[in-house]
């Protein structure tokens, strides 16, 4: 049979979504809606002190105030923000120290998710905070971790036990007035993870979580708070799935990192929602802002795969304000059916000698859109400031799209910057020579793709990686009969 | 082994291959040879499976197997390898992990497990040697930047590799320089036995001179129009295909 892009289009139309299912535990939902009284009840629920509730409520104040932003190239019925119910916990509300205090049907979920706390801890050695529902249910390793310092536990716990980080760190980097779904966002996260790795210590596990959303109709508002503090280091994992909706789901999660003098921090996400049907309904939407903020010769690297979303939206971005500090980002974006990403980065220099890179590989297919939109910033101090960017385009079918949209603001004239940008197709000539040497045009087309995004893929933590591959095949499986 | 009977093919309605009757037993070398545009690599391709070319009339069978209508994967696990004339570039998959790749699909497909990556390194340590190529080599993207030498060494490489019963050498001379013919034709030679065959398409003798043919068949305008033994690719590099075209008027 001959087969042509249309054929691979038409198989990429039918994949289903691997994780479409979901949990029925017991949870505790607010109404829908949001108002005042809603921010205070979310607050008075996690026992928060006085001056998180106030916070909370000048964001709502602000978020009030402010529009939807609709510049991205992403097209989507605007959620209606009084039709979410915005808290969501599930009801048997453990505190546990062992997986055996799980309940056994969450247990189960992971095992289908393919991330079986128990072979997560025994092999690859990693700490998993999960974040199920809005509200943690289970933390580990949180001995290892104690040991050397370093705090890792849900943001709502350390609210709770070190108030005068959380007081001092959150908002700092992402300001509650810095877009719509921040202040949103801060008005009503309900839980997330909060980080702080002390002076001068390498953390010595990749610290990683899981989110997922379960129950339909809530949106998620995750909120992570992570600070290395002078010469630290750490490895930050945050991976996820969800399962199938009918209705739209709205993420906007809010991400800040300060990395201090001489510290490092690499932020890696695989992110794969339910991205919705064939038809293009269904799906999560997913508004994320992520930022780092560098100090002097520090350093942060961004690298994400992202598969999943029906809408994604988010940018991490690197505040390059110290002297010789360098940020990163790499990234991955595979769409398929009727998936739009706007996804990309902004390098802000600010300090003399401040360097960025930025790897952007996006992966379209069937209907959808893919947009990389990157600022790059040198400011009149940067001297000496230098930016590589590569924006490469990997087009599947006739009826995807790939746009690229890089601005550039140099207001240094010793500024060095550099772009690069492809766009290339999978052609019958490639296929026809992976199946002549045995290889079929599913294996094919994974191999192409898994060669196309290896310069990020190779960022990956190890085991991640092998992760991240798996799942740009399962994108894209299906795509040939 | 090959069978391959009354072969017509097109592509586009447009007829390219018009009737080729061709028999390669096991142990035998065959050459074809033919001026630019006769349908050489056409031929090559249809046996490999390219599907976009039609076949209108006639059946090839590998090993008393009818196989025209199976996919291109599903011949090369049967043995048949194809050394392009052109081959493509695939940027970020090393020519090791490509022939891994390639190695396990084919072991999959056979119900064999895959091979164990210390016998994978020894077969690639040797096999590289076999055709004195850098090893540098092995770690770069498939294709991606190599010299048209270097491209059709590697060609052989993967042969090396997959172990073939029936390879089809499409040009695998053109690009290499004269160290290189010798090397890569050895590396044909020690890989050949009597179990295994090979259809060499050239447009030179020199290659010919390494790697002896039982047969030479010219092939022009879709046609096998006259075959012998080796003497005959020696006329033609005397004669060129100027009278072979009057024999046929
Ligand atoms: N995909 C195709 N579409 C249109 N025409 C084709 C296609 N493939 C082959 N042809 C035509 O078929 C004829 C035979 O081509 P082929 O490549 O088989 O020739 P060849 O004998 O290998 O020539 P050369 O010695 O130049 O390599 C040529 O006229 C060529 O243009
Ligand atoms: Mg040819």
């Amino acid at each position: 049979m001959k087969y042509t892009e249309d054929d691979l289009e038409k198989e990429l139309e039918n994949q289903e979504y691997k994780y479409g299912f979901y949990t029925d535990i017991e949870s505790e939902t607010f109404a829908k809606g949001l108002n005042e009284d809603v921010v205070r009840a979310i607050s008075k629920k996690k026992n928060e002190p006085e001056w998180m509730t106030e916070w909370r409520l000048e964001a709502f104040r602000v978020w009030k105030t402010m529009e939807e932003p609709d510049w991205a190239n992403v097209h989507y019925a605007k959620p209606k923000f009084q039709d979410i119910a915005y808290y969501s916990a599930p009801k048997k509300k453990p505190k546990l120290n062992s997986l055996d205090e799980v309940d056994p049907e969450l247990l189960d979920t992971f095992k289908r998710l393919g991330i079986s706390l128990d072979e997560q801890k025994r092999l690859a050695n990693v700490a998993v905070d999960i974040v199920m529902d809005s509200v943690s249910v289970a933390t580990t390793f949180k001995k290892t971790l104690g040991e050397k310092g370093i705090i890792f536990m849900p943001i709502s716990e350390a609210i709770q036990e070190h108030p005068e980080l959380v007081k001092k760190y959150l908002g700092t980097v992402v300001p509650i007035k810095d877009n719509f779904y921040a202040a949103l966002n801060s008005a009503v996260f309900s839980d997330g993870s909060f980080c702080y790795i002390p002076k001068g210590v390498k953390c010595p596990m990749e610290l990683s979580t899981y989110f997922r959303i379960n129950e339909g109709g809530t949106g998620q508002f995750e909120r992570t708070l992570l600070v290395a503090d002078k010469g630290s280091y750490v490895s930050y994992l945050e991976g996820c799935t969800a399962p199938e909706r009918d209705e739209n789901q709205l993420h906007a999660a809010v991400v800040e990192i300060i990395v201090m003098d001489d510290a490092e921090v690499k932020y890696s996400t695989v992110q794969n929602w339910y991205p919705g049907n064939k038809e293009g309904k269904g799906g999560v939407y997913n508004f994320v802002t992520k930022r780092a903020i560098c100090e002097t010769n520090a350093k942060v690297s961004w690298t994400q795969v992202e598969t999943g979303s029906a809408v994604t939206w988010k940018y991490p971005s690197c505040i390059l304000k110290g002297n010789y500090s360098v940020g990163e980002f790499y990234s991955i974006a595979v769409t398929n059916n009727h998936q739009q990403a706007d996804t990309g980065t902004k390098m802000i220099h600010l300090g003399k000698n401040t360097k960025s890179t930025i790897i952007s590989k996006g992966i379209s297919a069937g209907k959808s859109q893919n947009s990389y939109r990157g600022l790059v910033q040198i400011n009149k101090r940067a001297t000496n400031s230098r930016n590589f960017s590569q924006c490469d385009s990997l087009l599947m079918g006739n009826e995807c799209g790939a746009h690229t949209f890089p601005y550039i603001e140099a207001k240094n004239t010793s500024a060095h910057i550099e772009h690069e940008a492809t766009t290339s197709k999978i052609g019958e000539d490639q296929l026809f020579y992976c199946n002549q040497r045995g290889i079929d045009t599913e294996k094919a087309i994974a191999l192409i793709v898994n060669g196309f995004s290896k310069e990020v893929l190779n960022k990956l933590p190890m085991e991640f990686a092998v992760e991240a591959q798996k799942l740009l095949e399962i994108s894209l499986e299906g795509s040939v009969g | 082994m090959l069978h391959i009977q009354n072969l017509h093919a097109s592509i586009d309605d447009k007829e390219i291959l018009k009737g080729i009757d061709l028999n390669v037993k096991a142990g035998e070398v065959h050459a074809i040879m033919g001026p630019n545009g006769a349908g050489k690599s056409t031929m090559a391709n249809i046996i490999a499976g390219k599907e976009e070319y039609e076949i209108t009339q006639g059946n090839i069978t590998l090993e008393g197997e009818d196989i025209s209508e199976l996919a291109p994967e599903e011949r090369a696990h049967k043995g048949v390898f194809l050394s392009f004339q052109y081959p493509v570039e695939i940027p970020g998959v090393t020519v090791t992990n490509f022939i891994k790749t390639a190695i396990n699909e084919t072991r999959k497909a056979k119900g064999l497990e895959d091979m164990p990556a210390k016998d994978m390194l020894k077969m690639i340590r040797e096999k590289a040697a076999l055709l004195e190529m850098d090893r540098k080599f092995l770690s770069r993207s498939l294709n991606q930047g190599f010299s048209g030498g270097e491209k059709k060494r590697n060609e052989i490489f993967q042969m090396a590799m997959l172990e073939p019963k029936l390879a089809i050498l499409d040009e695998t001379d053109s690009g290499l320089d004269i160290d290189a013919l010798r090397i890569v034709a050895n590396g044909v030679n020690k890989l050949k036995s009597k179990n295994n065959a090979v259809i060499v398409i050239t447009h030179y003798q020199r290659l010919l001179d390494y790697i002896k043919p039982d047969f030479v068949h010219v092939l022009y305008d879709g046609k096998i129009v006259k075959s012998g033994d080796a003497s005959l690719a020696l006329e033609l590099e005397e004669k060129g295909y100027d009278w072979i075209k009057k024999e046929l008027a």
